[in-house]
């Protein structure tokens, strides 16, 4: 399984692909939304991507947009990842697409239950 | 640092307590959880201005307060839990155990629920929210819903309904949080008619219980792993007298009856699994 994590912080980047890589997945990176839309292409090329709100060249909100308008792309989970806590914040992301939210900062064990939530980790 | 509060526990000591832990909450602490005293119980020590844990436990052999007993029982209990803890079990629930309940009493259309452990909370109403979701049908039945805990501030915690960012971070879908929480401030409060549909009671499940009603299905999870035998042995047969022949009972992950309390017949659903006092 294949990971993108689209994030303009290298730190944030590592810390969420060494959760991610411990229970198996391959990571990809991207550290902007226009760098992140290639992967979107509709050809299956990541099955998750944990997305930032605040991104420069695209916010992570249009991306997910952008994510979603292809139905090519139906199966691919997105979790909005972001320091964003207001409720109508939690709430635009899912209208986009978003299948779940979570708020910075997190702990491995939000991320991992997150997951098992997508049925994308087995407890 | 204060004081002579990084100088070790005398095993003296940590007897008093791990003794103590026993008495009123039927808690074991293993020899070799010094550690677990020390860092528990130090901000009793320096709340309270005291000079050392040593003080600590002589003014709890002086017997002074039954409320600085409760802090220390309290503080020494593990409280971790999370909101749908496991996921698994939530799904048996919706897909196997409640829709089996629902046909079963569909005559009397009563269902009686307790939470058997609740810490703050979250296990219970991640129930809840699952029935508004998933069995809008329960709206006209009577459910009696009890949640319990030994930890009176945990009991507190739960009746709040009020969680950290991290706690509803954790295991709590998003769809979830905008539909049934209200930010204050920077925590999160659950919706009220959540709150007000369960009755919050102190029980030690290790002592006598209070009169319940005959339930159809009781969650007991991620406790009875730190009571010894004898006390899981009488803490299932106590459940078993207490449920319907057809209810069920849920414990944790690493829980089980087996060998502890034959009545029970064990009920695998996908990969999870939870027991129904088979007596005929
Ligand atoms: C690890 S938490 C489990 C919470 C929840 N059931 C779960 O699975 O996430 C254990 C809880 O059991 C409570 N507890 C410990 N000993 C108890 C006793 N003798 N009677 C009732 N509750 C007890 C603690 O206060 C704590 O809230």
């Amino acid at each position: 399984m294949k990971a993108l994590i689209v994030d303009d912080s290298r730190a944030m980047r590592l810390i969420i692909g060494k959760i991610l890589t411990e229970i198996g997945f391959e990571i990809i990176e991207a550290k902007d939304g226009a760098e992140a839309m290639k992967y979107f292409d509709g050809t299956g090329q990541v099955d998750l991507a944990l997305v930032d709100w605040n991104l420069p060249n695209m916010n992570g909100l249009e991306l997910i947009t952008y994510i979603r308008s292809n139905p090519l792309n139906n199966d691919i989970c997105v979790i909005m990842c972001t320091s964003e806590t207001e409720k109508s914040r939690v709430t635009d992301a899912l209208s986009a697409g978003a299948n779940e939210y979570v708020m910075k900062p997190f702990t491995r064990d939000v991320m991992l239950a997150k997951l098992e939530l997508l049925g994308m980790v087995r407890s | 640092m204060i004081n002579g509060t990084s100088s070790p526990l005398l095993s003296v000591d940590f007897d008093y307590v791990r003794q103590m832990m026993f008495d009123y909450s039927s808690v074991v602490l293993e020899a070799g959880k010094e550690y677990l005293v020390e860092a528990r119980l130090l901000s009793i020590v320096q709340e309270r201005e005291m000079n050392s844990l040593g003080e600590l436990v002589e003014a709890l052999r002086k017997k002074s307060s039954n409320k600085l007993r409760q802090e220390v029982v309290e503080a020494m209990l593990t409280n971790e839990t999370s909101f749908f803890r496991d996921v698994k079990p939530f799904e048996s629930i919706r897909e196997f155990v409640l829709p089996d309940l629902i046909s079963k009493r569909s005559a009397e259309r009563t269902l009686n629920i307790w939470c058997a452990a609740c810490s703050g909370g979250q296990e219970i109403y991640s129930f809840l929210m699952l029935i508004k979701e998933y069995f809008p049908i329960l709206e006209g039945w009577k459910l009696k819903v009890i949640a319990s805990d030994l930890s009176l501030r945990m009991l507190e915690k739960a009746k709040r309904g009020i969680y950290s960012q991290l706690e509803v971070n954790r295991g709590l879908p998003a769809a979830y949080l905008v539909k049934y929480f209200e930010k204050v401030g920077l925590e999160w409060e659950i919706h009220e008619n959540f709150r007000k549909s369960i009755e919050f009671l102190s029980v030690n499940l290790g002592s006598s219980w209070p009169a319940l009603p005959v339930m159809d299905l009781i969650l007991m999870r991620n406790v009875m792993i730190y009571f010894d035998v004898k006390t899981k042995k009488r803490v299932l047969n106590q459940a078993a007298e207490l449920m319907n022949s057809d209810g069920y009972l849920f414990l944790g992950g690493v829980e089980s009856t087996i060998n502890l309390a034959d009545q029970f017949e064990i009920v695998s659903w996908k990969q999870s699994s939870c027991y129904r006092p088979n007596r005929v």
